[in-house]
């Protein structure tokens, strides 16, 4: 014998009635016909709006990247910052050679948008506005946001890998910095000879 | 125009734009008085989305005001206040033509395995988004709804994302009346999928996170019992323990890439960009619900493979659910039920931004600084 009805036919009490919860929950039971939800069937016909069969075509500004499981461009398509740069050259490569099945594809573009950071931050320094890690981290808002009382004594489980965020920020940084400085020194050092 | 740009990870900043030009017959430009951040954007934010260009604008959560339109629109006029869904879709694809809006095969060259998203990277279609004083809406004809005149500005905002998914979620879960239903996330979405479970005929509404805030306005909010998963060894033997060692019939996925309760996983996929996302909430999803139960996924994960408990969820003989929330097959119900008071969006809203100060907004929404819930962006309040 057991006192727990899982281990029988039966199924646990919940802690309220529905009558219970009717009282006590706004809207309880609003939709409690599942077949009369918004979402059923999962797949329904409605008038959308669309007054044509196929949608006109969109003029392509440039050769637009694209997935090779699509038999051709979309008709319409997002003009977002064209691919540009080493990073760009990857993108197209990747669109160009795997579909969205291949892990190499999705790899190829995040090594890509890394590539894209590294330029962008480049270029930026050659223009009038370089990039500014303090104000572009938005961490004026550890100060203004009570950066300190957010997380003092609440046990939250992200506090402890959110050291690692200025690592991912200014790590590469650094390590580019210290290269720069000990390829500087040998070079002095070897005119020095 | 003023307009966030993304930079690289963890950075963004406001820059100077052109408007967006017209771009299609059906396009229209809408100069925009509300935007919202998005949990979704954070994955952006943080670099875990392939294909996530330097001088993107993000923001797929935004209302506004047509300020042109193309020259084959017929529902739309410059002057109508609009609300935005987060899909772009053309209305008339073999998916659009099964109300599968969020899978539209028709505006996405990038990526077949999902439709176009406003501001959400090039995977989802090289969109620019809504967090700036102007965007291109493409489909005018399709997408965009008038805000009805009794409708609040900051809850129409709301419908276009963060409250249909949270509904569209718990609809997933198949829900009949007296279910247990488990939530995993406390922010906006996973608020307004235990609010909706409970529409559904719930019958116990559980929320697992491990914000004490977030959890605190999941017991407010949504009438929920709350559950903090940094103060048992093991959440889902809590889970069980407290459900009679049955489990939960329905499993809410409501955090998705960057869920948090296990390092290796947190740090291989969110830090290290090894998987498309870490899959803690949905492991805690499969096996905690019950054999034979829903499993529910809301939360968004980027296209890389994650380390999901496969076997858990075959051996368990579970269902599961998911898709992107085809967001205008929800509104007509969801009117139905703010104007009866049954649901009440605005009151998460945590925080209001000028667009100026967008990345100090970024950065307390992704640290997780004074009680942030959900953060609005004001393009005008410059």
């Amino acid at each position: 014998m057991t006192d727990l009805p899982t281990y029988t036919a039966r199924k646990p009490a919940n802690p309220e009635t529905s009558e219970q919860l009717r009282a006590r929950i706004p809207g309880w039971g609003a939709d409690l016909d599942p077949k009369d939800r918004p979402a059923v069937p999962r797949e329904h016909a409605e008038e959308t709006g669309a007054h044509w069969e196929f949608p006109e075509r969109q003029p392509e500004k440039w050769p637009r990247e694209r997935s090779i499981e699509h038999a051709f461009v979309t008709p319409v398509f997002g003009t977002s910052c064209p691919p540009k740069g080493l990073s760009g050259a990857i993108r197209k490569f990747s669109y160009r050679r795997y579909s969205e099945g291949r892990a190499a594809h999705w790899l190829l573009l995040v090594a890509a948008d890394r590539v894209d950071a590294w330029e962008s931050h480049l270029r930026s320094f050659v223009t009038a506005r370089p990039d500014n890690p303090v104000t572009e981290t938005g961490l004026l808002a550890e100060f203004t946001r009570h950066g300190i009382a957010s997380r003092r004594g609440r046990r939250r489980a992200d506090v402890v890998h959110q050291g690692l965020d200025p690592l991912i920020v200014a790590g590469p940084w650094v390590a580019a910095a210290g290269a720069a400085v000990v390829a500087v020194r040998a070079l002095v050092r070897r005119g020095r000879r | 125009m003023r307009a966030m740009v993304y930079r690289g990870p963890y950075k963004v900043r406001v820059e100077e734009k052109d408007v967006p030009p017209i771009e299609h017959p059906n396009d229209a430009i809408v100069k925009v008085s509300l935007a919202a951040i998005c949990g979704s954007d954070l994955h952006l934010y943080h670099g875990l989305m392939p294909d996530t260009r330097v001088g993107m604008t993000f923001g797929h959560e935004f209302v506004g005001t047509v300020h042109e339109v193309g020259s084959s629109v017929r529902n739309l006029r410059p002057g109508d206040r609009v609300m935005v869904p987060f899909n772009i879709y053309c209305g008339s694809c073999f998916f659009c033509a099964r109300g599968l809006y969020s899978n539209c095969h028709n505006v996405n060259p990038n990526a077949t395995a999902v439709g176009g998203i406003y501001g959400y990277s090039h995977t989802t279609g090289g969109y620019d988004g809504g967090q700036a004083e102007y965007v291109r809406v493409p489909f005018a004809d399709v997408g965009p709804a008038k805000i009805p005149d009794w409708m609040a500005e900051d809850d129409a905002v709301l419908l276009t994302d963060a409250l249909a998914t949270g509904y569209f979620g718990a609809q997933l879960g198949d829900i009949v009346e007296g279910d247990v239903v488990v939530v995993f996330g406390a922010g906006p979405v996973g608020l307004y999928a235990a609010k909706s479970a409970w529409l559904m005929g719930a019958g116990r509404v559980i929320v697992i996170d491990h914000l004490e805030y977030r959890l605190a306005k999941a017991r407010e909010f949504a009438h929920a019992e709350t559950y903090n998963f940094v103060e048992y060894d093991d959440i889902v033997v809590h889970l069980k323990k407290i459900t009679g060692h049955l489990g939960a019939d329905v499993a809410i996925d409501a955090v998705g890439a960057e869920a948090d309760g296990n390092l290796l996983q947190h740090v291989t996929s969110a830090k290290l960009k090894l998987q498309g996302g870490s899959p803690i909430a949905l492991n805690w999803a499969i096996d905690g619900v019950r054999k034979g139960g829903t499993i529910s996924v809301m939360g968004a994960y980027g296209p890389i493979f994650s380390a999901v408990k496969f076997g858990d969820a075959m051996n368990k003989g579970l269902t599961l659910r998911m898709n992107q929330t085809p967001v205008k097959r929800q509104w007509p119900r969801l009117f139905e039920h703010i104007r009866n008071g049954y649901l009440a969006p605005s009151d998460i809203v945590t925080h209001r931004v000028p667009l100026e100060h967008i990345a100090e907004a970024y950065h307390m929404f992704s640290a997780k600084l004074d009680g942030c819930i959900k953060p609005l962006i004001v393009p005008a309040a410059g």
